[in-house]
Order: C-alpha cells, then structure tokens, then sequence
C-alpha cells in the first residue's frame, strides 16, 4: 500500500525579552541555578502574575508578519498538572482564546514549487523549568531559572506531507522569528524547540490517522530523523496488523528512535480554565497599527527584491535572505562595492560562508567586515587585483590583517598592467623553454597555457592575465 | 450525583492527594453531598446567559519590560526541604 | 487601655497618655494571659512587636507618623510576613517562614502600626468555624462552647476579646463577615480589587478580598485608609483614587434608600435574629432612612455557585503546595508521586482535601461545561440581581448570618450543613461587591450582626451608614464577660 505521511508542529519560539512573562525576574540564559528565579517563579504562596506587556507586542508583530488574525481579547487559562519544574502545579498559556489566529506561511518545496502552511494560532504562555538527570543520590535536581520565561507557541495545520517539508517549515519559522527580533533562535539553549504531531494514512484516504506526538525536537536535522523514523514505525506497526495508539512519544537522538513517553501519559486531563490572578488581554487597534509600523521587511518580500534589484537567482536570494542578518550583510557590502551585485552575491556566498560554515560562525561573528569585503572587491574592479589574488587578500583579511589596501601594500600583490614589464617576464620564460617554444610553434597549441602558467608564475601571480594572454599570443608567433 | 468510592480515588489521583482506604467512604459520601447541592445549579435555565469569569470586568494590566527582581536563591532556599548545588531535590523523575 | 478603639488609641498616644511600648506590652499581657483559652493567635511576635512599638514611639516623639502610629494589630495568618512563620492554619505551611512581605503587611507597617502577632484561622481560609485549622479550633469569647466563625475567627476572637484593638480578615465567602457577626464586632469586606491580594496566600483568586476587623466602624475607616489602594503587583487591583474613608463618616443618613431583599429573610432565618435585624432597621428609619422591598431572586443559587466556582480555583491554587520548594514535605518519598501524594495527603486537613477534590472533579473532562461553565452564567445572573436592586436603593440589608454562633462540633460531621450557613454572605463575593457586618444585637449571650451591601467602590457610604447607627446603639461597646 502506499501511505501518505500527515504532519503538524507545534514550534515553542522563547520571546526575547529582559524579564519574564509574569514576574521581573531576568531571563538571561545560563546563569547559575535558580538565581533568576524570583518568588513569583517559585510560585510561592500568595505571589500574583502580571503580564509583560512587550511580550503581547512580540506576539501581535508575529501575527502581522504571517498575516493573521490578532485577537481583540484572549484570555490567559491554567493548564493543570503536576510536574517538578512547574512550580504552580498549572501552566499558565492561553486555551480557548490565544492572542493570533489564522495565519499562514509559504515554504519553498524541493521541486522549486511552492506550498502554503496554515498556521492554526499562536499563543502566549510562560516555560516550566528543567529537571537535571544528573545523579545526585539518585534524585532528580531543579531548576527554575527558565521557569516564567515567555513563550509563543507557534501551532500550524497538519498541511505538511514530508520530513523536509516539516524541516523546510521550522525554518522558514526560525528565519522569521529572527527577523522579527523577537526570538534569537538558539536551539542549542532551547530558545526554539518543536514537537511534532505525525500520522499516516493511505494515500487516497480523506480521514487522518491516528498521531503521536514527539516531544521536544531541538534541531532541524533531528526534526527530520525523529519524524522519518516515526512514520517508519507507524506504516511497518500497521502493515504488521497493528495500530498507532494515540500518545506523547521521545526522540532519543542517540539511538535515533522514538520511544513512549508514559509518565506523560497517565493523566492528561489538564482541567483548563480562565486564570483568576489575570483579566482578559485587550489589544486594541491603536496598539496593532503601532506595531505594524515596527515591522521590518519580510524575508519573501526581501528576497522578490533582491530577485529584481540585485539580478540574482532565486537559489541565491533565497540563501542571502535566509536571515535577517545575512541580507543586510550582502546589501551592505553591495553598497560600500558600489554595484556589482552579482559579484557581492558570488563572494558572499562563496568565499565568506564557505570560511564561516568551516569555522562554525555566525554571520555576525564574521572576520571580515561587509566594508572591508567591498574594499576588496572595488580592488578587482579596478584591476588592481585579480580574482586568484583577492581570495590572498581575503585570506589574510579573514586572519586580521587588516583592510584590503593594507594588505595589498604589506603583501605587495598588486596586479601588474604595465605591459613593459609583463613583456619583461614574457621574453624570459620564452628565453627559458626554448623546447617548448619549438613544439608550440609546430602546432602544439595547447601549450599556450604551459606558457601563461609559467609567466603568471614569474611574476608571482601578480600579472594582469588578459594582457598575459594577449601580449604572449604576440610574442609566441 | 453520587460519587463512587472509585470515583474518589480517581480524583485523588488526579489532585495528588493520598487518601487512607479507610477515609475513603466518607470521602465519598461528603463529596456526593457537596455535588448534590451543587445541582441545584440545574434548576435555571442558562442558555443565553454570557459567562462571568470574573468580579472586574476590566482589561488586563500590563508591566513594562524591565527587571525588577534579584537574585534571593540563599534566602528562598532557606526554607526548601531539600536542596543541592543550588538545586531543589525531588526523587527521581523517569521521563 | 486595652479598653479603646484605635482612634482613642490614636489620640492618646498622640497626647502621650502612653507610649506605644507600653500599650504594645500591655497587649502581650493580655494575650498571655486570655491566648490559651482561646487560641486565637497561632504565633506572637513580641521582639517585632516592641520593636515596632519603640519606633513609633521615636516618630511619635518628632511629632510625626499617622492615624496608626504605633497601634497594635493583629493580621490574620494568610498573610506573608518576612521571617515570620506564616502558617495559613495548615500543617502544610506549619514550617513556612515567608521569604517575603505581603502589601497589606508593608502598608501597615510603613502607617507605623505594630504587629502584635499571626491569628488563627481555619486551614486556607476554608471553614466557616474556625475548626479546619490544623492549630485547633478557635473558641468564641462570648461564649467558649460557641465557634467564633471562620474562616477568620481568630482575628474576631483577638478583637472581641480585646487581645488586639483590630486585626486584618479575609473574606472569600463571608470569612471576615460571619466572624465580625459571631463576635460582635464590625468586619468590612472591601470591593473586589479594593485591597491588594499580594501576599495574601490565595484560596480562590477571583472571591479573595482582604479587609479590616475591628470594634467601630470608625476603626474600619481607619484601617481601610492604610489597606486600599492600587498595588502594582497584582493584577486584579484596581488603579482608583482611595477616598478620605472618616471625612464622611458623620453625614446624615437621612433619605438613604434601604432595601430588604425578601430572600434574606425567608426559611431557614432564626427567628430571633430576624427579629434583631427588624429592630436595626426600625433605628435606620428613625434616622430618616427609607426602606423599600427588593427581590435578589437567584439568591438560593449562590451557594450551589460558590462550591462550585471557590473549590475550583482553590483546587489549582494549592497545587502549588507540592513538597518541592518549601512546606511539609513527607518523609522518605519512594518516588516523585509518592511525594506528592503523601505530602499533600499529609500536609492537608480533610476539609482542605474535600474542596481540592471537588474543584478537580468539577474542572475535569467531560464535566467543565455542567459544572464550571453553568456557575459561571449563574455568576452572572446573582451579579445582575444585586445591580438591578442597587439601581433602586443605596444600600442593602439583611442579617449577616441565618443564626448566632453554633456550638463548637455541632456541624463538623456536615460539611453542606456548615457551607449553608454562608448564604447571606456569599453572593456578595461572587458578585464583587462591598459590605460590612456589624452588631445588631444578642440571642441570649451570642452576637449577631446586620450586613449592609453597597455598590461597587461605595466603601465610604458603608462605612458612614454604619457610623451613623453606632451613634445611636451600644452593641458595639459590649464586651464579653472574663475579657473587661
């Protein structure tokens, strides 16, 4: 039979706010445990949430950004349970009424089409804390400094229909939290984590399957495992006369397998309801069109326009919009190059992230910044370097030798166009292979390269190679 | 609406609440009082009336963003049945 | 001394008649010597007390500090003190020294008043008897065979037995009413958001109002002066001007609009109390008040309502209380659940158990729309009814409780019996509104109370129409026997 995967995710995107959600506790990772665990996060007795209104702000520009409903009031629920890093014994989130609804989003498919994701809601909740597995007497360690720290649940429809498209999903997300500066993205510190809801069905068959849910997915490469080994199960336990049981699975990335997750499983009535300690959240208009003016340019939009404006293939938009910070690095270097778009392109995506990919930096750690990129690349345009020696000049740009003036000076790699002194060189390789000369002149010439290899040699790669190749076209004859 | 000896288990289970076998009997017919005088709610026909969930129906207030607490781990912990490296003890958790 | 309200206190230390260490001392006395039969006070804070006390005597010396500077008063222990043992009445918190200050705690304490100690109550404030507290029951100076009421009955005890000149209540449901009405005293419940919750461990977070108990009305306007007021911390308080509650404690009462809503005083009403309350009202007439029948139809519901809607948030309020960050805590946990279980099974008394149960059994599947959801619209309607009455007349009246004080154990068998005991008090809560018990009279030698209800915000008129009566009554000088 041929089965059709059925994928939905939910994405947990930390707000990047000082404070928490409902208490002004910091919410700066890695700090020693629970000192940034205020009363309020402890939920000690008697302590009362009060709501971070920049949170609500963060939450209203990611619903503009996908084009969804912002809700006029949304209500704050509890969600019950017990569990050792959530310090109330109830969550507080939104249930019934969250704050964005109905929103979508468009991920490129591999094929170069394009598929729309919907995006169900997104709601405004506070993170539990951690609990350390570590040993210690055989006990389980808390922490709750991460407890209180604001959270959007990002919740789109089950329109996805492959592991890559899911990936594809997640990091069409992760781009945009990121341009919209309201989520820095760490998944390594668990700033942007995701569970996902997978099921299958035969292909042909209008009624979904029956899903589990992987918990606590915190990589795109992970996303893509957990979830291929998912549907793997559940096909091989169907076809095998059995059935998916509804339930709350862990992805062990070790043994790349996802396992039952019973200790969730046991109770799992969470008894909502409206939160007591906090009214209804109002946003008014006023508040959403002062927003919206705070919105940056768009990661599609950005790219249409860097399509138009810079010439570019949407292969290499795509990659140069791929984060906020990127694209403005590409636009800056464009600038300060003074044109050349397609040249900034090549070199941006050749050169520096080549070299940054291999030292595992951030665009914003790069070496080499975009003015002293463009500074070299105006020196290929006035000829003063070739492109083999601008990747020197990189090079030593890349180890902190300065600007690209310094180190044509220091390295003395200027492009020589004298042709007195090219014809210099010429006439001495020639003088040096008198062999060759001999075959060359008896037809053989295909060793015109031997001779340009040996001249650019000669002068030490510095020699203009247009006028090499045709000052020693001349001088071969 | 009677509840069951059963049924009190199960909520104790659900409110992580150790009640003694021998209690459980009266839990039951206690809560079954309470539920019956609840039903009286049943009475009044409440099918066009909006929900009130709260006294003030006002909006919510927000704070600004900014960092009012300190770090009181010495202080907070000082009263914590268990505690080490900073962190609080519970028996261990099997996820 | 022990003799005055506090704004006889006021004057006098003003006029140092007395210093506020001697009257402080003098208070500590007494709670030495009367506490034991009563049990009113589960910790007294003497060192902090007198400390207080030599402070406000220094203001007082400059001729500086307010209406409350270095009066003794007693809070309720509901409310976190910093380094001081706040209990809630429950083993649970029987180790729980709070780490932090509750608002009405520092509001007091920056008006200079101090702190004589924490007073009993029942156990989360869930009791109408004061019999819930894991500290032992309360006993009623009017009568030590009587319950003092609850749930802050041993606020009511310390004032009625004149072991603090006022005290600090909460009222969730009637807690600082029934007791104010069980001991003769005056109790204000204050509008919903009026008084900061901060720091007041909660019980059910959309009913809980902190408020003052004290002698006189007049005491009350005092108090509220220092406890009202917008607090940042909380979210549900509400960012309003506080009047001047004493400037307008001495207007005339005359065309004041009462109404008697004929549901307070049907089945179920003591026939003697009725017979007080009538009294009371004939003396509001003679000050020039009009009195008018009101119907509160959907009055038989709030009860039903209230154990719906109170058990439910107190249930997911007290998960907190899990044996992890602080409060008892087991011994020799096997795992994680046992450790839950046992130390809330342990830490908690049975009535606390009874309403966490019902509040997780009314939330959970299947049954939120029945239970919770429907007493949510019937919330509505007994809100609606109040509105509507209060369209008509200033302010409402009825009897506080449907009987003077019970004896103590006669309802503990019963918990349905107990929470009706309750119904006059109750719709006040889930509407929100404001309103004050005071005395009204004796049946034998147990005290009853008169409650007005007034609008929302409409403290100040409460307050003044309660003055105005106690210009004209005694009840409220009479103390108990053994206690002069």
């Amino acid at each position: 039979m041929e089965w059709e995967t059925v994928i939905g995710l939910e994405i947990h995107a930390q707000l990047a706010t000082r404070s928490k959600i409902f208490s002004g506790a910091p919410t700066a990772y890695g700090a020693p445990p629970n000192t940034q665990a205020c009363a309020i996060d402890l939920g000690m007795p008697g302590v009362l949430p009060v709501l971070n209104e920049e949170a609500v702000r963060m939450a209203v520009k990611f619903g503009l950004a996908i084009g969804a409903k912002i809700a006029p009031r949304s209500v704050f629920a509890r969600k019950n349970y017990f569990y050792p890093d959530l310090p109330k014994g109830y969550q507080i989130s939104q249930y019934e009424l969250p704050v964005v609804a109905q929103g979508r989003i468009e991920i490129e498919l591999e094929d170069g089409g394009v598929k729309t994701i919907g995006i169900t809601r997104a709601h405004l909740e506070e993170d539990a804390g951690k609990s350390l597995h570590e040993d210690f007497h055989g006990m389980t360690g808390i922490d709750l400094n991460r407890a209180g720290t604001p959270l959007l649940e990002i919740v789109s429809e089950p329109d996805m229909r492959s592991a890559r498209e899911a990936v594809a999903y997640m990091k069409k997300i992760h781009s945009l939290v990121r341009y919209l500066e309201i989520c820095d993205g760490n998944m390594q510190e668990g700033s942007f984590r995701c569970d996902a809801n997978v099921s299958v069905r035969p292909r042909g068959q209008h009624e979904f399957g029956t899903r589990a849910e992987l918990k606590n997915i915190n990589s795109f490469r992970f996303v893509e495992k957990a979830i291929a080994y998912e549907v793997q199960r559940q096909i091989e336990l169907i076809e095998g006369g059995g059935s998916v049981v509804q339930e709350t699975r862990l992805y062990d990335a070790d043994k790349d397998e996802t396992r039952s997750m019973r200790s969730k499983e046991e109770a799992h009535d969470y008894r909502y309801f409206p939160d007591p300690d906090l009214l209804p959240l109002e946003i008014d208009a006023g508040i959403i069109e002062t927003v919206r003016k705070t919105l940056p340019e768009l990661p599609d939009e950005k790219k249409q326009r860097f399509i138009k404006d810079y010439a570019l293939t949407p292969y290499e938009a795509g990659v140069l919009t791929s984060s906020r910070e990127l694209a403005a690095y590409y636009e800056d270097v464009v600038r300060g190059a003074g044109g050349e778009p397609k040249l900034c392109a090549n070199w941006v995506l050749g050169e520096l992230l080549g070299a940054l990919n291999k030292n595992n930096l951030d665009i914003n750690a790069s070496p080499v910044s975009p003015a002293q990129l463009a500074g070299m690349l105006r020196r290929i345009g006035d000829n003063t370097l070739s492109g083999k020696i601008a990747k020197q000049v990189f090079d030593a740009m890349w180890h902190g030798e300065g600007d690209a003036d310094a180190v044509i000076a220091a390295r003395g790699l200027k492009q020589v166009t004298d042709s007195g002194a090219i014809e210099k060189v010429i006439v001495e390789v020639i003088k040096k292979f008198p062999e060759q000369l001999a075959q060359y002149r008896g037809g053989q010439e295909k060793l015109f390269t031997f001779f340009v290899g040996q001249v650019m040699k000669a002068s030490q790669g510095k020699a203009n190679p247009a006028q090499v190749n045709a000052l020693l076209k001349e001088k071969l004859r | 609406m009677a509840l069951t000896p059963s049924d009190v288990k199960k909520i104790a289970r659900l409110a992580r609440l150790a009640v003694a076998g021998e209690d459980i009997p009266a839990y039951a017919r206690n809560l079954s009082n309470i539920m019956g005088l609840v039903e009286q709610m049943n009475a009044v026909d409440t099918r066009e009336v909006t929900p009130m969930a709260h006294p003030l129906e006002l909006p919510a207030r927000l704070r600004p963003d900014q960092i009012s607490e300190t770090n009181q781990r010495e202080l907070f912990q000082s009263i914590a049945p268990k505690v080490e490296a900073g962190l609080y003890l519970v028996p261990k958790v099997i996820e | 001394m022990h003799t005055k309200t506090i704004a006889e206190l006021s004057r006098a230390l003003k006029q140092r008649e007395f210093s506020s260490e001697e009257l402080t001392r003098a208070c500590l006395r007494r709670i030495e010597k009367h506490n034991p039969a009563l049990n009113c006070y589960i910790s007294v804070t003497g060192e902090r007390a007198l400390a207080q006390a030599r402070a406000a005597d220094a203001s007082l010396a400059k001729n500086e500090g307010g209406a409350l500077t270095g009066v003794p008063i007693a809070q309720k222990d509901i409310f976190c003190t910093k380094g001081v043992k706040t209990s809630c009445g429950s083993r649970m918190l029987d180790n729980f020294i709070a780490p932090y200050d509750a608002t009405t705690v520092e509001r007091f304490d920056a008006a200079g008043a101090v702190m004589l100690g924490k007073t009993n109550m029942d156990e989360f404030a869930m009791g109408s008897s004061n019999e819930t507290s894991f500290y032992g029951a309360v006993k009623n100076p009017w009568d030590t065979a009587a319950v003092p009421g609850g749930s802050s009955g041993g606020s009511a005890a310390a004032v009625a037995a004149r072991l603090a000149p006022a005290a600090t209540g909460t009222d969730t449901g009637g807690s600082i009413r029934q007791p104010a009405a069980l001991c003769n005293l005056t109790g204000l419940k204050p509008t919903y958001g009026r008084v900061s919750r901060y720091g007041m461990i909660a019980f059910a977070s959309s009913l809980d109002q902190g408020g003052p108990m004290a002698r006189t009305a007049e005491d009350c306007a005092l108090l509220m002066q220092v406890m009202a007021g917008f607090d940042v911390r909380d979210s549900t308080s509400v960012d309003k001007p506080v009047p001047d509650y004493t400037a307008t404690l001495n207007d005339s009462i005359k065309g004041l609009k009462i109404g008697l809503p004929r549901e307070y005083f049907g089945a179920g009403l003591d026939g003697k109390v009725a017979q007080a309350i009538d009294a009371a009202v004939k003396e509001y007439e003679k000050l020039g008040a009009v009195v008018k029948e009101i119907s509160l139809p959907n009055t038989s519901l709030a009860v039903p309502v209230y154990y719906v809607i109170a058990p439910a948030e107190c249930s997911s309020n007290l998960s907190r209380f899990d044996g992890v960050r602080y409060g008892y805590r087991c011994k020799d946990p096997q795992d994680l659940l046992d450790l839950y279980e046992r130390s809330r099974g342990e830490g908690f008394g049975a009535e606390v158990k009874r309403r966490i149960m019902v509040g997780a059994y009314v939330l959970s599947a299947g049954y939120y729309d029945a239970y919770y959801l429907k007493a949510q619209k019937l919330r509505r309607l007994i809100s609606d009814d109040f509105k509507r009455a209060l369209e008509q007349v200033d302010v409402i009246m009825g009897p506080t409780a449907p009987t003077v004080a019970f004896n103590l154990g006669e309802k503990t068998d019963d918990p349905v019996t107990m929470y009706l005991s309750d119904i006059y008090t109750i719709a006040v809560n889930l509407a929100g509104l404001p309103a004050i018990s005071l005395p009204a009279g004796f049946v034998g030698q147990r005290p009853l109370g008169l409650q007005i209800i007034g609008n929302y915000f409409d403290e100040p008129r409460l307050l003044n129409v309660a003055h105005q009566y106690q210009k004209v009554t005694d009840w409220h000088t009479r103390t108990p026997k053994g206690f002069e």
